[in-house]
């Protein structure tokens, strides 16, 4: 998708204006905060099952070549095919010409983020193909032409007055005056409808939540059985995936599905988690006669040993942008490109540059709250410091950014100057602020005092008023 | 082998800034393959077997799954025809073609028409058989094969599953070890299908409903095979 990651600022100031999406927001800010804290709570073992999770990816990206060799010899000997891609344009090829060899006209879709960052569908509609999202959320955005807005949940910025016109716009074959108000009517009406295009795919494509070196197996998790129909009714399943999902064992995957869902949902465990390994056996009834995995790099390698390669123990679960103050106000189409929230603002950068997605780091208060939840315990805001300086580095910053940091830089690496400075403007701003007790406009802090007031001083700054306490325990202490 | 393979491994080998792993890590990592060991296994399933059987009935309930204790696989063809008579449904079920559940008294129910085989469109439910339950989350494990057809799983609106308290275990990891026995190790049937409760959405206003795509309804027979095992 074309990104607008550069106009971050414009966007989030559309967001926070539109009425309709403040109201589908309000559900993200309660919902997944409260469901993740109590499935935690049960299980006493949460927090050391992060630490392994963290470990058993560690390690896995450290030996990344010699478990991709294996995962995939394993895949060839059940019968599968690996095809390496190294980029997004190489990736939609190889699927393509899956499609075209065995001429695909409805080709059906599990929800998988990594065919977004290689704009699949896009591709497959050009090339002539009817493609079919089949995940709820992702046939509610199909239908509106929308990216998603969130990882696990694409349509969680709508309302259901919104799902209901969309429904009756697009499925203008059934009765008018059909009752279409409510969730359960909505999800009814999504299964029949798509029910008979699970039927008539010849091609179903499914992410990967991981793939297993030891087996030649792919995982999918998911919860409404969607993605198990798409891989299982057609003649051709193509997994798609980036490296870094490899795991050494099912036990390695084991682990870290037990953080998964609970840092997701805060359910126990998905509904359906499901291991794939090659095409149908010659006993089988059922199951896809092909199975593909296209195994795409788009930058991971690069990440790899750099500031960024923690980054890649990432599992999609969300749970950052479903703590994320900054994410809740603007929700996930502002931030402009596929991945939203904070692990969308380190991942963007680097998938298509800092040029373009620069504002996206920018973009956080650094409260902390995505690393305190994340399940693979990956220093998000820290990584996010890494962008801002790069930023700098390379000039990015716009020019009134750039003067300020290098006049602060000027005075903390001076302390003298530093105590003298801020002390001389504490007295000042508590003298002109005495009478208000606040400032309604202040020179160069208009971008605060557009917004709200700015507190006056109260004449010393905290350096001198700790300075004064430990003085005065120092005297209270020798009086003893 | 592909020159994409070739660029992509080289690729990630200057960035780990190195080239093969060294013969200590490699053989350290066979080891891990070859010989998986559990990681951390929370201490909630890893009780008697009889508690394990209550925690899967209680965690299946909570997942808005139904269950029905048997005390024998002769009472399998009577739960069935009372559960569909109950639910208001079709008296017809497409099994799965198992030998074991073929040699039920089906006879019992005239009135319960059995189609074995794979799911069509128009089937409503479905019976099969489970390869393991597992405790700690109320999860069945099905392992694909050609008396289990992946699409019984999925397809039909209601999912009727005889489970054998001999195959529920406290852990994942114990189906793990239990699925490498059977199969044989680093191998796999082509498809595991670990359920966990019926199919679920959340995808509007975050209201969680059921029946999004697979069945709408998930019903367990525990049955007691444990006495029969033992003798």
């Amino acid at each position: 998708m074309q990104s607008t990651s550069h106009a971050f600022k414009d966007n989030a100031r559309a967001a926070l204006a539109n009425q309709t999406l403040q109201k589908a927001m309000k559900h993200v800010k309660s919902g997944f905060i409260d469901k993740r804290a109590k499935a935690r709570a049960r299980l006493p073992e949460f927090d050391a099952l992060r630490d392994e999770a963290r470990d058993i990816k560690n390690h896995t990206l450290a030996n990344l070549d010699f478990y991709l060799e294996r995962y995939e010899e394993k895949v060839t000997a059940s019968g599968g095919e690996v095809h390496w891609t190294a980029t997004a344009e190489d990736a939609v090829k190889a699927v393509l010409d899956i499609c075209r060899r065995v001429d695909a006209k409805v080709v059906t879709k599990g929800k998988s983020m990594i065919s977004e960052e290689i704009a699949l569908n896009q591709a497959m509609e050009d090339a002539g193909l009817d493609v079919v999202e089949t995940d709820l959320g992702e046939y509610i955005i199909q239908l509106r032409k929308e990216p998603p807005s969130h990882i696990i949940a694409p349509a969680v910025h709508l309302t259901k007055e919104q799902v209901e016109a969309d429904f009756r716009h697009h499925h203008q074959e059934l009765p008018s005056e059909r009752q279409l108000s409510e969730p359960v009517q909505l999800v009814a009406e999504a299964r029949q409808m798509l029910r008979r295009r699970f039927l008539e795919a010849d091609v179903g494509i499914t992410g990967a939540n991981f793939l297993v070196a030891e087996t030649g197996t792919s995982i999918i998790v998911t919860n409404e059985g969607n993605g198990d129909l798409t891989q299982t009714l057609p003649r051709v399943h193509i997994v798609v995936a980036s490296l870094e999902k490899v795991v050494p064992n099912l036990e390695d995957a084991t682990t870290i599905l037990r953080v998964l869902a609970r840092s997701a949902t805060g359910q126990e465990f998905s509904s359906y988690t499901t291991l794939s390994t090659g095409p149908r056996r010659p006993e089988d009834l059922d199951g896809p006669e092909e199975y593909h995995v296209i195994l795409l790099d788009n930058g991971r390698s690069n990440m790899l040993g750099g500031d960024f390669q923690d980054m890649l123990r990432c599992i999609r679960c969300g749970a950052c942008m479903n703590h994320c103050p900054v994410y809740h106000a603007v929700g996930g189409h502002a931030y402009g490109w596929v991945y939203p929230g904070p692990m969308g603002s380190v991942l963007t950068p680097n998938l298509i540059g800092v040029d373009e997605a620069g504002h996206l780091p920018n973009a956080s208060t650094f409260c902390g709250r995505c690393e305190a939840v994340c399940p693979m315990r990956i220093p998000l805001p820290k990584m996010m410091r890494h962008w801002r300086e790069r930023e700098f580095e390379r000039h990015l910053s716009p020019p009134a950014v750039r003067i300020g940091l290098g006049l602060w830089a000027f005075l903390a690496r001076r302390p003298k100057l530093y105590h003298f400075v801020t002390g001389w403007q504490a007295r000042l701003l508590a003298r002109f602020g005495r009478a208000r007790g606040r400032f309604d406009a202040l020179p160069l802090a208009r971008g605060w005092t557009k917004h709200r007031d700015f507190p006056a001083p109260e004449g010393k700054t905290f350096q001198q008023l700790w300075a004064e306490r430990q003085e005065s325990q120092a005297k209270g202490k020798s009086a003893s | 082998m592909s020159s994409s393979k070739q660029q992509i491994l080289a690729a990630v080998r200057r960035s780990l800034r190195r080239e093969q792993p060294d013969e200590a890590t490699r053989a350290e990592l066979e080891q891990r393959l070859g010989a998986p060991h559990a990681n951390l296994v929370p201490q909630r399933a890893q009780v008697s077997h009889a508690e394990q059987l209550d925690m899967m009935e209680s965690m299946l309930k909570e997942l808005s799954a139904t269950v029905v204790r048997l005390d024998s696989e002769a009472q399998v063809p009577q739960a069935v025809a009372d559960y569909l008579k109950n639910e208001n449904l079709p008296p017809q079920v497409r099994m799965a073609p198992r030998d074991d559940l073929r040699q039920l008294p089906w006879d019992g129910q005239p009135l319960l028409e059995i189609a074995e085989g794979i799911a069509a469109a128009e089937d409503a439910t479905s019976v099969t058989g489970a390869f393991a339950g597992i405790a700690e989350t109320g999860t069945l494990m099905m392992a694909s094969g050609p008396e289990a057809p992946v699409t019984l799983n999925f397809l039909p609106e209601n999912h009727v599953v005889v489970l054998r308290a001999s195959q529920v275990t406290g852990t994942y990891e114990e189906a793990w070890v239990r699925l490498r026995q059977e199969v044989g190790p680093g191998k796999m049937p082509r498809a595991v299908n670990m359920i966990t409760g019926p199919s679920r959405t959340g995808d509007i206003e975050q209201t969680i409903l059921l029946g999004a795509h697979g069945p709408r309804r998930l019903h367990v027979l525990l049955v007691d095979d444990r006495d029969t095992a033992a003798g």
